[in-house]
């Protein structure tokens, strides 16, 4: 059984703990997004454990053929990996199997449509065996999350919900009330990929989310350099590094240097 | 989440229907339907439904629609007997011909209604998809009508077998972006409109082309083109006596079916039947068949039938038809399959092509390898009810397909 979800702590505790810890060393916790048996398959376990030993949290992607809120890279990276013949059921099977365990805690990102065909009733039990902490299912709104939060939180496994700029006042305080683990504040109107200037109105609208949530908030799409970090300092309890993260990784570049990196700017 | 349909349920789901319960609030047709997008897009689709509830039945925007369906789309379309098919099959065959609408297909009768409700919105620009063309054709046409800047996403694919309908968009004004990701036809088309739409929920409108997607779109769609079947049912009691003992539509998303098919729901011994692209055959990969061969799961924003691998990844699929060659289906079709009120089938691409020609010899129409599908089954059907009253929606035009109809049936023949 996975670490950081063993005795009576949820693993969504175990998220928001490790960002909180993060952040309270002057920086924004850094939560690495890598696509699943992307470049390789065979080296999923291995990026996966260079990743989380200098992420604070690791987003594992499960890759779907319709990524529809995503970018280039990671459309690229999703179907590079299903060419590969990756699954849901495989990922679950890699992460149960994980020895050592790693110390961050493990979230995984997945379109609806995946989870359906191996299971709702199977999969938070499932997740919970395999070490997830937190599950982000981008295409499933709070309206329709009801039955899936219910089913995880039984095992003790979170579910993220996503803001956006253009989410209303009253609907942001129902997104951030229900939230689990983090809040993932998407910083611009788009998918992901795109590189933000973090302009101040993103500073303010990141400050709209921080007044009222009552768990960390992280700000996600477009974040790829330390310039970037730096300015969300003191904004926001962490940052997601997604599509960046997926291009080291595709390079054969490092992603301990990449991810220390983005933390050097003061 | 979606919950699975119980045995028995068939007839409770029609009664449902039938008393115009659905959608229900949260865009459920039953347990199909919905909504699934990115949370970006919910505050728009929010916007959308408050227009949809406040504008669709408006009495002056129900006339402005009028008026542009009657004196700009050329409504109503006229119902033409099929004598020569009528002899052969041994039936009383009736043609809807939306191939003589404007832009040469039903789909002018969803994008006008959306460009007028655009404006209302206050849209600054439209983004449309397209598999055949002829919903991009019928959105540049609309947006030019009405002022409005319209970016077209098209499959690479369905760009090179449906080229006339590309120039067609570029003279109208639109502009045509092909999408080489994924599948390279009308799922990928639909993946890059949403993400365009992502990108400027606040100032975009997205006009969807069929009765797919996130909860209004497939009722929005659906009210807008059941001008198909309430022309139909009036006409066949003027010229032909009486309802049709069944009717025919093809199947795709499932636009011009549901147009046609939701005014006759309610008629009980009115046999409906829709069909679905067969392809090559039955494999996986063969063929769009997705009521047919499908099973439920999510895409695209709602909850319906699809063609899907056991790790719910979206198959490839394949048609001679580009119309039809998409691996989901509209939720309310996903409905009325599992109330067994419409019967769903497919033609295979031969039989669609065999069906063609016999329409153009038979009574001097191209139609679309679409509209094709229906006159397959519809001719089938006919084997086994002699003197059957069939109604066929022939939904498009066949020009668009030249292309195609250039490698199959006239290859060595010109």
């Amino acid at each position: 059984m996975a670490g950081q979800i063993s005795g009576s702590r949820p693993g969504h505790e175990a998220i928001g703990a490790a960002i909180t810890a993060a952040s309270a060393r002057g920086e924004p916790a850094i939560v690495g997004f890598l696509t699943a048996g992307f470049p390789k398959r065979e080296r999923f376990r291995e990026d996966l454990a260079r990743v989380a030993s200098a992420a604070d949290v690791v987003e594992i992607g499960v890759p779907f053929t319709d990524p529809m809120a995503d970018g280039m890279t990671i459309q690229r990276a999703s179907h590079a990996a299903l060419a590969q013949g990756v699954s849901l059921a495989w990922i679950l099977a890699e992460l149960t199997a994980l020895a050592p365990r790693p110390k961050a805690p493990l979230l995984v990102m997945s379109y609806l449509n995946p989870l359906l065909a191996y299971g709702l009733d199977r999969l938070p039990s499932a997740a919970r065996a395999a070490g997830i902490a937190g599950v982000i299912v981008p295409d499933l709104p709070f309206e329709e999350c009801a039955d899936l939060k219910r089913a995880l939180e039984a095992e003790g496994v979170g579910l993220v919900q996503m803001v956006t700029p253009v989410t209303p006042p009253e609907r942001l305080a129902m997104l951030c009330a229900a939230a689990q683990g983090f809040i993932y504040a998407v910083t611009m109107t788009g998918t992901t990929g795109k590189s933000v200037a973090v302009p101040d109105d993103v500073l303010e609208y990141l400050a709209r989310v921080k007044a009222v949530a009552p768990i960390p908030v992280c700000a996600g799409f477009g974040i790829r350099a330390p310039e970037q970090v730096a300015r969300l300092k003191g904004h926001v309890d962490g940052v997601v590094v997604g599509s960046a993260l997926v291009e080291v990784l595709e390079r054969g570049d490092d992603p301990v240097a990449f991810l220390n990196g983005l933390r050097t700017t003061r | 989440m979606a919950t699975a349909l119980e045995s028995g349920d068939a007839g409770a789901l029609l009664s449902r229907e039938l008393a115009g319960d659905f959608p229900d609030l949260r865009g459920r047709y039953g347990p199909y339907g919905g909504r699934f997008v990115p949370e970006t897009l919910m505050p728009a689709l929010d916007r959308l439904d408050a227009g949809v509830r406040r504008w669709l039945k408006d009495p002056a925007f129900v006339a402005e629609l009028e008026d542009q369906l009657t004196t700009w789309v050329g409504r109503p379309t006229p119902l033409t007997y099929a004598a020569t098919l009528s002899q052969r099959w041994g039936a009383e065959v009736y043609l809807k011909r939306e191939d003589l609408a404007h832009t040469g297909a039903h789909k002018i009768n969803n994008a006008i209604g959306q460009a007028l409700l655009a404006k209302r919105l206050g849209a600054m620009r439209i983004v449309a998809e397209t598999g055949a063309g002829q919903h991009g054709v019928a959105s540049a046409a609309a947006c030019a009508r009405l002022g409005l800047p319209c970016t077209v996403y098209m499959g690479a694919i369905d760009i090179e077998r449906q080229a006339p309908n590309v120039g067609r968009m570029k003279l109208l004004g639109a502009t045509v972006v092909p999408v080489t990701a994924g599948d390279q036809t009308l799922r990928a088309a639909i993946d890059e409109a949403l993400r365009d739409w992502v990108s400027d929920p606040n100032g975009t409108y997205y006009m969807i082309g069929s009765v797919v997607g996130p909860h209004p779109y497939p009722y929005l769609v659906r009210e807008l083109q059941a001008v198909i079947g309430r022309e139909s049912r009036a006409q066949m009691a003027r010229q032909a006596g009486g309802l049709p003992h069944a009717v025919f539509a093809c199947v795709g998303g499932g636009s011009n079916s549901i147009g046609m098919f939701h005014p006759f729901i309610g008629d009980r011994d009115v046999q409906l039947v829709g069909v679905e692209a067969g392809g090559r055959g039955p494999k996986l990969g063969d063929n769009s068949a997705t009521l047919t061969l499908g099973s439920p799961g999510v895409l695209q924003g709602c909850y319906s039938m699809l063609l899907q691998d056991e790790n719910g990844q979206i198959q490839e699929t394949h048609s001679v038809s580009a119309g039809l060659d998409y691996p989901g289906v509209g939720p309310e079709h996903a409905l009325l399959m599992a109330a067994h009120r419409v019967r769903y089938e497919y033609a295979t691409d031969d039989e669609a092509l065999e069906s063609l020609a016999e329409c153009c010899a038979a009574e001097g129409i191209i139609t679309a390898i679409e509209s094709a599908h229906a006159f397959a089954s519809a001719r089938k059907w006919a084997a086994t009810h002699p003197r059957g009253r069939i109604l066929i929606c022939l939904s498009g035009r066949g020009d668009k397909d030249m292309p195609t109809l250039q490698k199959t049936l006239l290859k060595g023949k010109l």
